[in-house]
Formats: structure tokens, C-alpha cells, sequence
């Protein structure tokens, strides 16, 4: 039994952030400043900006007021991607924070060789926390319809009352409450978790264990909770009279595939680089699976609020996929959408083979992530810009600066302890894995 | 059809010790029939040499045998047999089908699993199944060998078991009144006698 012989793995060992590794993303991030520079500049110049006035879709509250707003220009677009990669990087964030919650709740064995990896991901959590500040308090105005004072003044030509019952949840107080104590509460258990992860590092034993066990099931549930409100508040509310039951659930479906292929494609990355010996096929199949699960689960959300829309045929509801569906700009996209996130892993990570191929994971997970960026792209841009959406060098430009700070941060936090849990009481279980 | 049959069983008590004499015994060049143990154990159908089930395939090609048959039935009933209009929509109004799409891609898929598990473990009511020994559903690892399907002769194969160290060792054989396949012998016996009928040889 090949299995149950003893290997030997180097468990003392340290992720070494290289000058190689710092070179590549500080490559990636001149590449980002520069296609974002080209990006603003054609946008700028080439007309982008100025007078265009937005078509409101079907949805008549909704109009573009003389008042307020001045046209749909480039940097309102700007404000618009700022705002997708910040939710986006801060789903990612916190589901490796969540990831390595479920595997405590679940006492989940396999995966305790790699528990730092996305363990590692909270350390994002405060640049992303002032990264949602910086970018609410600067473009705000621009990005939520329900900032607009005039809506709630009952002598002006812009009086809403749907607006007034959504203003004691959907106003700047509340906003900004949420994105305190969400982020930072996301912050505080990780910050916990992270201190008894590293504590039982040297002291050994299970107290730390179940302390973590603790702190992770409280973890869940705030999450659950907050992750749906922040889903409403921060997401859903750009389309102020719409709304959906299932956008709390659609929107972490979203951050949860997206968080998963992230931990696939590091986990993959540190492979390559010669660390995680002990992390081999079976567990990466099992990484596969849930890449695999979880897209399927994002499709059921992401379909089943739509059937609903579809099928009830209420106005309030239908202009928000009209929007979408009848726009040369944005249709494209949700094919894309479709396509990337369901077609791929559906069909891609089906097999058992497919799944403990590295080479098929990574172009998947990759597959996958860019599938979720064009989600969040479909939840915000038409929204903000209405038809004056798109994709191109700034979008690209800023993406890359992104994935470099975030590549960063992590790599920094990874370096800063062991690679792996050795006092982890569940890392005998992991190093012998095998499906 | 299926003749009489001649069997060596061997008892095992210990799981390390029982994968270590299938390891043995194969090397030997006993080829083994089939070993039942009361709970699964890990690695020992790598040990035995099987190799991968086609469940999954076959579980694929009744997922999309049920899905296409969900789909043509929809469209054929909504869209030409008999056209209606619902909530304002197509007649071929393809997001409302996907829910019962997806139910009778299932539905085929779990029944077909369930079916071809049954026939291919030859557990299906048509079967008279074979029980080696009873003790295989309590505390004992039972090994079944084939004396048909092997070239060395009883002796050696008993000689190779007890050196496996098998507790125990003896002959078991199914005539041809055993493998009878009657439908209604099994119903009957079910009924009347439960799980002691004599359609399933008891050990």
C-alpha cells in the first residue's frame, strides 16, 4: 500500500518572496499604469467624454437628470471599473478567509497542507477596506442613483417616493456603516484566526484547534448575514429601484468560484515554484471539485433569478435584464458570461482525469476568474454608464493593477509565515490524502 | 448460461493482513472472484486490479439521454402539438424549460445509475444471488476464488490461501438449481421465507 508509506516532506519550510517574483509583478504593474494611461488617453480624447447624454432603459425614474449629472464620461466609467475590482478583489479576499472557515467548521482534514494559502488572502482585507472608502467617498455620487439629494426633496421635479421608503437602508451614513463593520469585522476574525494559526505553530496541540473552530463558525455566520447585506448595499443598489431576492446569494455564488479558482491558481503557482510538495493530485482534484461544484451553484443563482424576472414579467424587475439582453454593448458579454463561467468548468473540470491535470486547472481557474470579472462588470457597469460601457485599455490597465497589488500583499503575507500548519492535528490526514 | 460453479473461500479477520494476501495471492497467479467485506475498504480495488468503473460515462449518457428527451417533449407539446400562449411568451419559451431540462436530466441519469449499478454488482431481481458467506455482512473479510476460472489446481490454491494466512479455508459450490433464474421463485421466496430464502445460498 503505496499509500501508507511514509514520505518525508520538509514541513518547516518558508515561501521565499523572491526578487524574481517582485520583478514580475512590478512588471505587471508598469504594464497596468501604462495601459491604463492609454486607456484614459484615447478615452479622453477620443470624444468619450463631454455631452452624451445616457438612454435610460425602460425604467422611467431612472433618467438621467439635467440636474447633477453631466453626461456619462470617461471618468464616470473609470468610477464604475474602480468600483467592479474593488468588489471583486474584496470577494476573493474574504473567501479565503471563509475557505479556510468551512474547512475548521467541517473539520476538514485533506485540506490542512494548504490551509495557508488562503488563509493568507485576509491580509488584503484593510487595503481593500480603504480602497471601497476612497473610491465611495470620491465617486459615490456617480455610482449610486440613491446619493442624489434631490430625490428626496418633495418640491423638486426629481421627488422619488420609492426612493424615500429605500432611504432609512439605502443613505451614506448606513453605506458607509456597513463597509466599516463589515470589512473590518471580516478583518478582526481573520486577524484572530490568523493569530491561533500561527500560535499553534509552536505551541502544538488541539486547544488552538477548536478555538479556530470557534471563531470560523461565528465567522460563517456573520458572513452570511453581512455578505448578503453588502451584496444589496454595495452591488445591487447601482440599479436603485431594482431588486432581487437572490442577489445576496447570486453575488457571493460569484466571489465564492472566484475566490476558489484564485486559491487553485496560488496553490498551483507555489507548486510550480518548487514549495507544497505534499500537495499533490488528489488534493488539487479536490481543489478542482469545488471549482467545479461552486460554478454549477453560481449558474442555478445566477439562472434562477433570472427565470424568476423573466417568467413574473414585472417591469420593476424586466428593465434591469432589458438592459442588459437588447444592448449591442452589453449582450455580448452575457453570452460571455454563460459561456466562461458555466460551459467551461461544466464541461472542462467534468471528468475525473480533468481535475488532477495542473494544466487543465489553471486554464480553467483563469477561464473562470475573468468569467466572474465580466459578472461583476454586467452587475455595475450598465447601471452606472448605461450604454456608454466597455472594455479596453483602461479596464485592462486597471485589472493589472489589481492583480499586482493583491499579488503582492499576499505573497508578502505568505513569506511572513511557515507554508505549512506542522502542529495542524489534521495534517497527518492531509499528507496522506488519497482519492 | 451459467454452470455449476466450484469456489474457494477464504476468511479473513484483519484488514492490513487481507490486503497483504490479495497482494500475495495475485502474485501467485491465483486470479481472485470477488472479495465482499462489511465496510469499504480503502485502496483495495487498486489491489484487486479493477479498473475504473464506466459509471461515469455512463452516467453522462443518461444525463443527456433524459435531458434531450425533457427538451423534445417540451417542444413538442408547447411548440407544435398543441401551441399556448403562457404569461405573454414564445410558444418556444426556452428559460421556462430549462427547470424541467434539468429535472429530467436527473431523473435518467439517477435511474439509469441505479440500474446499471444493479446489473452490473448482479444484484438485479433476476439474479439469484450469490452469497459466500454471511459473516461477510458482520465481522469477516470473505474471499471469493473461482476454481474455474483458475489454472492451478484446488490444493495449490488452498496451499496459497492458508499461506495468506487465511483463518479459514473451505470448498463452496453452486449448482445448477442455484443459478436458476426464476423471477417468481425469487418473488415467492421473498415473500415467504425473507432474506433465508433458498434462492439466495446461504453460508
Amino acid at each position: 500500500m503505496a499509500a501508507h508509506s511514509e514520505v518525508h516532506y520538509n514541513l518547516d519550510e518558508r515561501y521565499v518572496f523572491s526578487d524574481k517574483a517582485k520583478k514580475n509583478i512590478f512588471i505587471v504593474l508598469i504594464l497596468g499604469i501604462v495601459f491604463f494611461a492609454i486607456g484614459v488617453a484615447t478615452l479622453a480624447l477620443g470624444g468619450g467624454g463631454g455631452e452624451h447624454h445616457a438612454l435610460a432603459f425602460g425604467d422611467p425614474n431612472a433618467s438621467v437628470s439635467a440636474e447633477g449629472h453631466h453626461g456619462v464620461s470617461w471618468l464616470t466609467r473609470l468610477k464604475a471599473d474602480l468600483w467592479i475590482n474593488n468588489v471583486f478583489f474584496l470577494g476573493i479576499t474574504v473567501i479565503g478567509v471563509f475557505f479556510t472557515s468551512i474547512q475548521y467548521a467541517a473539520h476538514a482534514g485533506w485540506s490542512a497542507a494548504l490551509k495557508r494559502v488562503p488563509e493568507a488572502f485576509g491580509s488584503f482585507l484593510p487595503i481593500m477596506l480603504v480602497l471601497m472608502l476612497a473610491v465611495f467617498v470620491w465617486a459615490g455620487h456617480d455610482l449610486y442613483h440613491w446619493t442624489h439629494e434631490s430625490l428626496y426633496d418633495p418640491n423638486h421635479a426629481d421627488y422619488d417616493e420609492v426612493m424615500v421608503g429605500k432611504r432609512p437602508f439605502l443613505n451614506t451614513t448606513f453605506f458607509l456603516a456597513t463597509l466599516v463593520i463589515f470589512i473590518g469585522g471580516w478583518y478582526a476574525f481573520w486577524l484572530f484566526i490568523r493569530k491561533n494559526s500561527l500560535a499553534e505553530d509552536i505551541e502544538g496541540g488541539t486547544h488552538r484547534f477548536w478555538k479556530i473552530k470557534t471563531l470560523a463558525t461565528l465567522f460563517i455566520i456573520f458572513l452570511a448575514i453581512t455578505s448578503s447585506i453588502g451584496a444589496w448595499m454595495w452591488v445591487m443598489s447601482i440599479d436603485s429601484h431594482w431588486f432581487s431576492t437572490m442577489f445576496g446569494w447570486y453575488m457571493f455564488a460569484s466571489w465564492h468560484v472566484s475566490g476558489l479558482a484564485t486559491i487553485t491558481l496560488t496553490v498551483l503557482y507555489l507548486k510550480g515554484d518548487g514549495y507544497l510538495k505534499m500537495v499533490n493530485e488528489n488534493h488539487l482534484h479536490d481543489l478542482g471539485k469545488f471549482v467545479f461544484a461552486f460554478s454549477i451553484f453560481w449558474t442555478y443563482v445566477w439562472f434562477a433569478q433570472f427565470l424568476l424576472i423573466y417568467y413574473a414579467n414585472i417591469p420593476e424587475e424586466t428593465y434591469y435584464y432589458i438592459e442588459r439582453f437588447t444592448s449591442a454593448t452589453y449582450f455580448p458579454t452575457f453570452i460571455m458570461n454563460v459561456l466562461l463561467n458555466f460551459i467551461l468548468p461544466f464541461f472542462g473540470l467534468m471528468t475525473r482525469d480533468a481535475k488532477r491535470k495542473e494544466i487543465i486547472l489553471k486554464v480553467v481557474c483563469f477561464g473562470v476568474l475573468i468569467g466572474h470579472w465580466i459578472d461583476f462588470f454586467l452587475m455595475i457597469t450598465p447601471g452606472v454608464v448605461k450604454e456608454q460601457g466597455g472594455f479596453g485599455f483602461m479596464e485592462l490597465g486597471l485589472i493589472m493593477i489589481y492583480v499586482a497589488a493583491f499579488a503582492f500583499v499576499i505573497a508578502n503575507a505568505l513569506s511572513k509565515a511557515p507554508l505549512v500548519a506542522k502542529n495542524h492535528p489534521m495534517l497527518k490526514e492531509s499528507l496522506n490524502h488519497h482519492i | 448460461m451459467e454452470k455449476n460453479k466450484h469456489f474457494l473461500v477464504g476468511i479473513f479477520e484483519d484488514q492490513d493482513e487481507l490486503m497483504h494476501a490479495v497482494e500475495h495471492i495475485r502474485h501467485e497467479g491465483v486470479k481472485i472472484h470477488e472479495v465482499y467485506t462489511p465496510y469499504p475498504i480503502h485502496g483495495l480495488e487498486h489491489a484487486l486490479g479493477y479498473k475504473r468503473s464506466y459509471m461515469p460515462r455512463a452516467a453522462f449518457l443518461f444525463g443527456l439521454t433524459g435531458g434531450s428527451l425533457a427538451l423534445t417533449l417540451e417542444t413538442w407539446t408547447m411548440a407544435f402539438n398543441w401551441p399556448m400562449i403562457i404569461g405573454g411568451k414564445s410558444h418556444w419559451a426556452f428559460p421556462d424549460f430549462v427547470p424541467v431540462t434539468f429535472e429530467g436530466t436527473v431523473l435518467i441519469a439517477a435511474f439509469g445509475m441505479v440500474g446499471t449499478f444493479l446489473v452490473e454488482s448482479a444484484l438485479h431481481p433476476l439474479k439469484a444471488p450469490r452469497l459466500f458467506d454471511r459473516r461477510a455482512t458482520d465481522d469477516k473479510l470473505v474471499m471469493a476464488i473461482d476454481l474455474g476460472n483458475n489454472s492451478l489446481n484446488e490444493d495449490q490454491i488452498k496451499a496459497v490461501l492458508k499461506d495468506a494466512h487465511a483463518k479459514e479455508v473451505y470448498r463452496k459450490d453452486f449448482t445448477d438449481e442455484d443459478n436458476k433464474e426464476s423471477f417468481v421463485k425469487y418473488l415467492v421466496d421473498l415473500f415467504t421465507k425473507g432474506v433465508t430464502s433458498s434462492s439466495r445460498k446461504l453460508g
